[in-house]
């Protein structure tokens, strides 16, 4: 955490903001800020729901994983499934036919259009809408008005101003359009998927939909109708996004925290990946989004195997009791490398639920964390709600080039073919310089596009597979006694990870690990903040109300920004917090 | 001429809250399905798009523009009676919350002592203000998933807690839309309905036993499901994907399924379970998850059902309809073809 040095006489409040609309799940975010400074002295990020999936999932067939798990979550659901198909597939040995591969591939890729779509614009950028300008930073809407648009040759908005209107909700242009997107997107993912979010026919062994020219066609049709939009919402969020940086020095320390990034990849090629655990550093590093962990700006790894026994689940805030003294399931992997005691493998959740104290236990969600051996420290990472981390593992790795999309080293250079409205257009996402709200939300929008364009490939090489005849999509599995396995894999918002181990046929620990316990963990057993925590600490307030009438949208962009997912938790209370202390320094609150 | 709609302007003039509250045991896949409604869409919901309805506030955390105890201030008004009228819709299953000491399985603002106020304190304090409680999702319902065999939370679902005789103090009892999540559709139609009920322009919904809606769960999978033909053929598919015959010996439960997903789809008529492929895993029902797991395991009377159709008429049924189809139906009729004439099926009239 920030040391803050306070000058005399500062005027302190407490506020809490419980809960956070607009995310997904429970998520409060309870804050001291010293408004004589403008800055935020501590933050809290609390989760009020437990549910206890790990617990019972025990003893039970190890084919129902991806059935039930999928169940976390609303809008990852479907990507819990595929996580949890891709560990089954590790745990039996199975390997799908290319076009179960390809056929999750284009499901997921979809589910990410679909997802960037209606949180960037329909949930998170309604904190940059005409409405909440408005009433938070009435004289940067005035120069708004005046300032025109470098991209509205693309997206047809003169103004900055225009473009904020169009996010107003249920009355903006750009912001309905996308609640339309939103729906075909989805239709594209049940093409694949069977439903969304809970998805009827992503299974271990491949895809069981029924997959057909027809089903290539409605898909291949949906998206290039996306490329449409998505063309002009590039350009658009970029000229919105700039203008904040440029109208408010300093904006781009909203949300900072030093880049310390984890990120599993995704999207496997069927002629690389074999599912064997032995052979994840290899076919980990084929992904069509690139495995890597960014420690101090660094990208330390792309090694999914040395990812895997880099992760460790701490406790400190959290209403679960320790497992230390619980039998041990894994102590050498498939390779034979030790495993940590708080690896996920190891793991046993002992919940202990008890009164919310903010200088003690107060949250249900863990402390996820990153072992650096160079340094032994166990590193707090974020996602970057997920594109952030993606895109800057990926641009840095320099192995991703599939035509459409390469990665440079410092970047990514995408081409987006010619659609029913806008010719070809090429876009280049650069590796930002911090990580912070603005960067998070603007590396969603270019996910976009780089999605979009992972379903294009991958369609394209489905309708092959169907066009030879080679529509087989699943294959058959005999689940082992005993076995050890994971599954690494995205959800739109960040890093995704189930742990599995069978014993006498049936599951004896499962753990998933989705992005929300990594985005919003609470101090850890060593007092780290988690980065929401973290990333609020370090938020300078540039809100014009003051304490009577705040709002909080510095705060609430900078958690935003991280793609909030918490069917576990989140909740805040704002506007009318009371003044807790009129004092002199230091802070008693430090 | 008098305007045919002046009826409606008294109905359209009432304003019925939709208080949504999320935080069940839940995970929120019923709102963001929701927001993939087409029939209605959540905005032909909130712009009153069928003349006479009243006007609709969705109060919903996935969607709604407030924060915090901005966003609360409505729970509490409605707890006042400052809301009339109010349909109170619990997303999530009801965890114990007298299991669990000082602490709280889920929780939504709080109260003046900073602790959580939980989904069970919500319940008590606000169905019985409430027009209509609506169970949304089968954790809701029934309890779902978190309601598992072995939970730590002691989940139930909303009728398990209120009494499944309870009613408001409109009459209604709990209406229950089940599925995991539920269809889209499903559920912006009955809030569309309810609110038109509420304003005496539809009577009260027609609930089964289980308190669903009748016109919905009235009809098994198997009922609806494009693949039934095969079934009663005794035709079963052997592996998933490719294979688009009948899914039950892969574990297809629609047999004794209530879902009218294979009628509906899933986004706009697109998608579904066993209608693309997908085994039919009993998410509607009050026995889900834990009487059909394995889910990939056929049912035992399933099985048996299907082995008898499987080795008596069904395959009899199957060769006729086929050979049938091949000498007969699947070709052009005879008439129809240029020998030494050109014949067609033309008749000279006159």
């Amino acid at each position: 955490m920030a040391t803050v040095e306070t000058p005399s006489k500062v005027m302190v409040k407490e506020m809490s903001w419980d809960p956070i609309t607009r995310i997904v799940g429970s998520l409060g975010i309870h804050t001291e800020i010293d408004f004589s400074n403008q800055t935020v002295l501590k933050c809290y990020s609390t989760s009020m729901i437990f549910r206890g999936f790990d617990i019972f999932m025990r003893g039970i067939d190890p084919r129902d994983t991806h059935f039930i798990t999928s169940r976390i979550c609303g809008i990852c659901g479907d990507n819990h499934c595929t996580a949890s198909c891709l560990n089954q597939n590790m745990a039996y040995g199975v390997k799908p036919p290319p076009l179960g591969d390809l056929a999750f591939n284009c499901a997921e890729a979809a589910d990410y259009i679909f997802d960037h779509a209606i949180f960037n614009d329909c949930m998170a950028n309604v904190d940059f809408c005409e409405q909440m300008v408005k009433e938070t930073n009435p004289s940067l809407l005035a120069k708004a008005e005046t300032t025109a648009a470098p991209g509205g040759d693309i997206h047809g908005y003169k103004t900055i101003a225009d473009i904020m209107r169009s996010l107003n909700p249920f009355t903006g242009e750009f912001y309905l359009e996308t609640l339309h997107v939103a729906r075909y997107t989805r239709e594209m993912y049940c093409l694949f998927g069977g439903r969304h979010t809970h998805p009827s026919t992503i299974m271990p062994g491949g895809c069981s939909a029924d997959i057909t020219h027809q089903t290539c066609t409605d898909y291949y049709v949906r998206l290039m109708r996306y490329m449409d939009y998505v063309k002009r919402s590039v350009p658009m969020h970029d000229d919105l996004y700039d203008f904040f940086l440029q109208e408010l020095p300093g904006y781009d320390m909203v949300g900072f925290r030093e880049t310390n990034l984890v990120n599993w990849g995704c999207f496997d090629d069927p002629d690389y990946v074999d599912y064997d655990y032995r052979n994840m550093t290899d076919w980990g590093r084929k992904r069509y989004i690139t495995p890597g962990i960014a420690i101090n700006g660094e990208l330390v790894t792309t090694d999914l195997v040395e990812i895997n026994l880099m992760i460790r689940i701490l406790l400190g805030s959290s209403y679960f009791d320790g497992w230390e003294n619980e039998p041990t399931f894994v102590d050498r992997d498939p390779l034979g490398n030790p495993v940590d005691k708080n690896h996920p493998w190891n793991k046993v959740t002992l919940p202990k639920p008890q009164k919310r104290d903010f200088t003690d236990k107060y949250t249900w969600v863990v402390s996820p964390r990153v072992y650096d051996k160079r340094t032994d420290t166990h590193v707090c990472c974020d996602t970057g709600g997920g594109p952030f981390a993606r895109q800057w593992c990926t641009a840095k790795a320099g192995l991703v080039d599939f035509g459409y999309v390469k990665a440079t080293g410092h970047s990514l250079q995408m081409v987006l073919p010619r659609s029913p409205t806008m010719p070809e257009m090429e876009l280049e996402w650069k590796v930002p310089e911090k990580s912070n709200a603005v960067e998070r939300d603007r590396a969603r929008t270019y996910h976009q596009a780089y999605a979009a364009l992972i379903c294009m490939h991958n369609v394209e090489r489905a309708m092959k597979e169907v066009q030879a005849g080679r529509t087989k999509s699943w294959n058959k599995f005999k689940v082992p006694d005993t076995a050890v396995s994971c599954g690494f894999h995205e959800a739109a918002r960040g890093v995704l990870s189930h742990h599995m181990v069978i014993r006498d046929g049936k599951v004896a620990n499962y753990q998933p690990y989705p992005p929300t316990p990594w985005n919003a963990s609470p101090r850890d057993v060593y007092g780290t903040p988690g980065p929401y925590e973290d990333a609020v600490q370090n938020t300078p307030i540039f809100e014009e109300n003051g304490p009577d009438k705040f709002k909080g949208v510095d705060i609430m962009r900078a958690v935003r920004s991280f793609d909030p997912c918490l069917p576990c938790g989140v909740h805040m209370y704002d506007g009318h917090g009371r003044v807790t202390k009129q004092q002199h320094t230091p802070t008693a609150m430090a | 001429m008098a305007s045919p709609f002046a009826g409606h302007r008294q109905t359209e003039a009432v304003t019925a809250h939709v208080l949504w509250m999320t935080t069940g045991l839940s995970c929120e896949g019923d709102s963001v399905a929701m927001t993939s409604a087409t029939n209605p869409s959540l905005e032909d919901i909130i712009l009153q798009a069928i003349p006479g309805m009243p006007k609709v506030v969705i109060h919903n955390q996935v969607v709604d523009y407030a924060n915090g105890a901005d966003y609360a201030q409505a729970w509490f008004d409605a707890e006042q009676g400052k809301l009339d009228p109010f349909v109170l819709c619990m997303e999530g299953s009801i965890g114990n919350e007298e299991i669990n000491g000082d602490g709280h399985w889920t929780g939504f603002s709080q109260n003046p002592d900073g602790q959580p106020i939980t989904m069970n304190e919500w319940l008590d304090r606000l169905a019985p203000k409430a027009a209509a409680v609506v169970a949304i999702g089968t954790c809701a319902t029934y309890g779902g998933i978190p309601a598992m065999k072995g939970n730590a939370t002691g989940a139930m679902g909303v009728p398990d807690y209120l009494g499944w005789s309870w009613k408001s103090k409109a009459g209604l009892p709990v209406v229950c839309i089940p599925g995991c999540p539920a269809q889209p559709d499903n559920m912006t139609e009955v809030l569309l309905y309810l609110a038109l009920h509420l304003a005496g322009l539809a009577p009260a919904p027609e609930l089964d036993d289980a308190l669903r809606p009748k016109w919905l769960f009235g009809r098994t999978v198997r009922e609806s499901c494009n693949r039934a033909g095969f079934a009663e053929q005794g035709d079963f598919a052997t592996e998933y994907g490719s294979d688009h015959r009948c899914l039950v010996k892969l574990g297809c439960k629609g047999p004794v399924v209530k879902c009218n997903v294979p009628v509906r789809g899933w986004v706009n008529g697109m998608g579904g379970c066993p209608n693309v492929g997908g085994i039919c895993m009993a998410c509607t029902m009050p026995g889900f998850p834990d009487k059909y797991m394995p889910f990939m395991d056929e049912d035992k009377y399933g099985r048996a059902a299907a082995g008898i159709i499987q080795y008596t008429y069904g395959p009899i049924v199957r060769y006729m309809r086929n050979r049938n189809i091949t000498t007969n139906y699947d070709k052009e009729p005879e008439w129809r073809q240029k020998g030494r004439a050109l014949t067609t099926g033309y008749v000279k009239r006159w």
